[in-house]
């Protein structure tokens, strides 16, 4: 049976939303203020709840019975198809906050432009979703201005950040057959419009940051066709390991 | 036991309504266990179809974790009231706001010691200034230590004139 794009599609967004929901919940219970470890943790969970609709979304549209728990827990890497932003280290805060930032710059607008989509259940998520997504873009954004506009050393690792993270925002624009077929259709925005919006945002925040925004440069891809960095595994590892070892597990 | 789907087709339907209904709107949220999920505004609908009962429930955030928790006591306070088999759906559209919340609901949560949302949840409510008002000593001289608290709906706030945290729902 071949996958149809819609599944491969909703599989991505279900990837992302877990993915980096997941890393954010690596930071509960060692953030560096109480404040700061509720607020991660939520982020997250917010993340996870959306991943949890698309995930059950998919498993419909596969109609091979695999649900929720066995479209996050049993596959592998390969088969995961996550941007590679998401996937990246924490690091430290200022890592962990660019990345939101830059994650939740792209997903506001496409969440505001996926509610309009002719499919009903991917509107809806999205119409949730773009809801949660403004308050990351306005906490991330407050950090990064906090860090990019703060002392020498978190000015420092502040610009660090955007410099090593920046090659990975490219992924979020591209359109493969996959994007291109469900745009046509009126179900997937077209991403390539909403990069003046997100450009606009980086640049707003970057400004009041005293951030250098860094040049386009080479920019990574491959996580959405299942080529991914070395650390999903590890993720995967963590999050999969008791539904691995032992199988239907439930409490 | 609940009866029979004959039985129930044969007494009046509209009163069967009425009392799932109340029965649905009897349920409280497991987070703020003053507040109803009627005047949270996470029940949707109730309805009679083919003589069962169907209850509508839409998540406030997407992650919310008393969402099982709460299809779990609709159902159990339904088939505790008599109510065989009753269904209950999550829906996702359109969309919870804070603005389903009821006048009664908000009153309760500031009795109970949490801010309740302010104003519509308009984009100026989410990025304007907000001025939220201290459920302790009503002072609006409040200020936000952060925008996430205890659950994802809610912020923390501190009252500046008689020094106590508090918790915000938020507009969404």
């Amino acid at each position: 049976m071949t996958e149809t794009p819609l599944f491969r599609y909703t599989l991505r967004l279900a990837d992302n939303a877990l993915v980096l929901g997941h890393r954010l919940s690596e930071w509960v219970g060692r953030a560096p203020v109480l404040e700061e470890d509720l607020a991660l943790g939520n982020l997250g969970l917010d993340l996870i709840g959306q991943a949890r609709a698309f995930y059950v979304y998919a498993g419909e549209i596969e109609g091979r019975g695999r649900d929720e728990d066995a479209l996050a827990y049993l596959r592998d890497a390969g088969e995961y198809c996550n941007v590679l932003l998401v996937e990246q280290p924490n690091g430290d805060f200022a890592a962990t906050m660019m990345r939101q930032l830059f994650y939740s710059a792209f997903a506001h607008p496409f969440f505001e432009a996926l509610q309009k989509s002719r499919d009903a259940t991917l509107a809806a998520i999205a119409a949730k979703a773009v809801k949660e997504m403004a308050y990351h873009v306005r906490h991330s954004a407050e950090w990064v201005i906090r860090l990019g506009d703060g002392t020498d050393e978190s000015h420092r690792r502040a610009q660090q950040a955007a410099d090593d993270l920046w090659t990975y925002t490219g992924e979020l624009f591209e359109a493969d057959a996959v994007e291109r077929a469900l745009i046509e259709a009126g179900i997937a925005p077209d991403t390539a419009a909403l990069r003046a919006s997100f450009d606009n945002a980086i640049n707003d925040v970057f400004d009041e940051a005293t951030l250098q925004r860094p040049g386009s440069g080479f920019m990574q891809s491959g996580g959405r066709d299942g080529r991914h960095s070395e650390h999903l595994g590890f993720i995967l590892t963590e999050l999969q390991f008791l539904q691995r070892v032992y199988p239907g597990a439930k409490w | 036991m609940a009866a029979p789907a004959t039985d129930i087709a044969q007494t009046d339907v509209t009163g069967l309504l009425t009392r799932a209904r109340e029965v649905a709107e009897s349920v409280v949220d497991p987070e703020i266990p003053v507040l109803s999920i009627a005047d949270l505004g996470v029940l949707r609908d109730v309805r009679i179809v083919d003589g069962a009962v169907e209850v509508d429930i839409t998540p406030t955030y997407s992650g919310c974790p008393a969402m099982n928790l709460i299809a779990l006591n609709v159902e159990m306070a339904l088939i505790h009231a008599g109510f065989g088999m009753p269904r209950i759906k999550t829906v996702l559209s359109p969309a919870w706001t804070t603005d389903w919340m009821t006048e009664h609901g908000k009153k309760v949560l500031a009795a109970y010691g949490i801010a309740p949302p302010q104003g519509k949840a308009s984009r100026r409510a989410l990025f304007g200034e907000e001025y939220v008002t201290c459920p302790q000593c009503h002072s609006r001289d409040t200020q936000r230590i952060s925008e996430f608290g205890s659950t994802a709906c809610k912020a923390l706030w501190r009252c500046k004139a008689c020094a106590e945290p508090f918790d915000y729902f938020k507009c969404i």
